[in-house]
């Protein structure tokens, strides 16, 4: 997510190739080093939706198709 | 000599491409029911369950409570059997603003991925600090009424 632009792709590919899952980890890396949040949305039983906040990349579930960076929050 | 940068001008017409995007991202994460609150109150309620509420200690019983998240506005939480308003959290995203719909999925992925942190970096008030009490009550006796009419 970004301020004017909404949603932006910032990086995509299969983590089962390596060279891939380098350029994913990278990107991952770089939002995190800018200071945004990471979340991976969830489907839950019962049709509920809910998000897992992640703080590496090794926590995002292997099937997740996507994570989403936003920037982190702070008291308004 | 360096590059001077101007702040980027507002654009209307971008935001509101911005704004079209932030809605499908939105609707592409939360479920059926609270994609179609938004569309028709223009809030999310978020729902939990636990035995303490957000801003009470631990009791033996469990209490049904729930987050309604308006955009640029902070997170309002309440007891949904009696109504009661808890308080507001108010919360900011980053500067300048993002799209409204992005600001509603970013507090629904932190809500619903981890409510304890969000709420610890939270400012906390009394509601009717930002957001009148009246207008919280209204939106709670519309989403019944709606609820009730919808079968939902």
């Amino acid at each position: 997510m970004r301020p004017g632009h909404g949603e932006v792709l910032i990086a995509e590919g299969d983590i089962e190739d390596a060279e891939q899952e380098r350029t994913l980890i990278a990107a991952f890396r770089a939002q995190l080093d800018l200071g945004m949040w990471a979340a991976v949305p969830l489907r839950e039983p019962g049709g509920r939706r809910a998000a897992e906040l992640v703080k590496s990349f090794d926590e995002v579930p292997r099937d997740a198709d996507r994570v989403i960076f936003f920037p982190r929050a702070a008291g308004g | 000599m360096g590059v001077l940068a101007a702040p980027e001008a507002y654009d209307a017409a971008r935001e509101a491409r911005a704004e079209e995007r932030a809605r499908e991202l939105l609707r592409s994460c939360v479920n059926a029911e609270e994609w179609a609150t938004y569309e028709a109150h223009g809030l999310i309620r978020v729902y939990r369950q636990a035995n303490r509420s957000p801003t009470g200690p631990a009791s033996g019983s469990t209490t049904t409570y729930a987050y309604l998240i308006y955009p640029h506005k902070p997170i309002v939480a309440y007891v949904v059997e009696s109504a009661r308003l808890l308080g507001e959290y108010c919360v900011a995203f980053g500067s300048p603003r993002l799209p409204p719909s992005d600001d509603v999925l970013a507090k629904w992925l932190a809500l619903t991925g981890d409510e304890r942190g969000l709420l610890a970096s939270a400012s906390v008030h009394p509601v009717g600090r930002q957001i009148d009490p009246e207008r919280v009550r209204r939106d709670l006796a519309r989403l019944a009424l709606w609820q009730e009419k919808s079968g939902r």
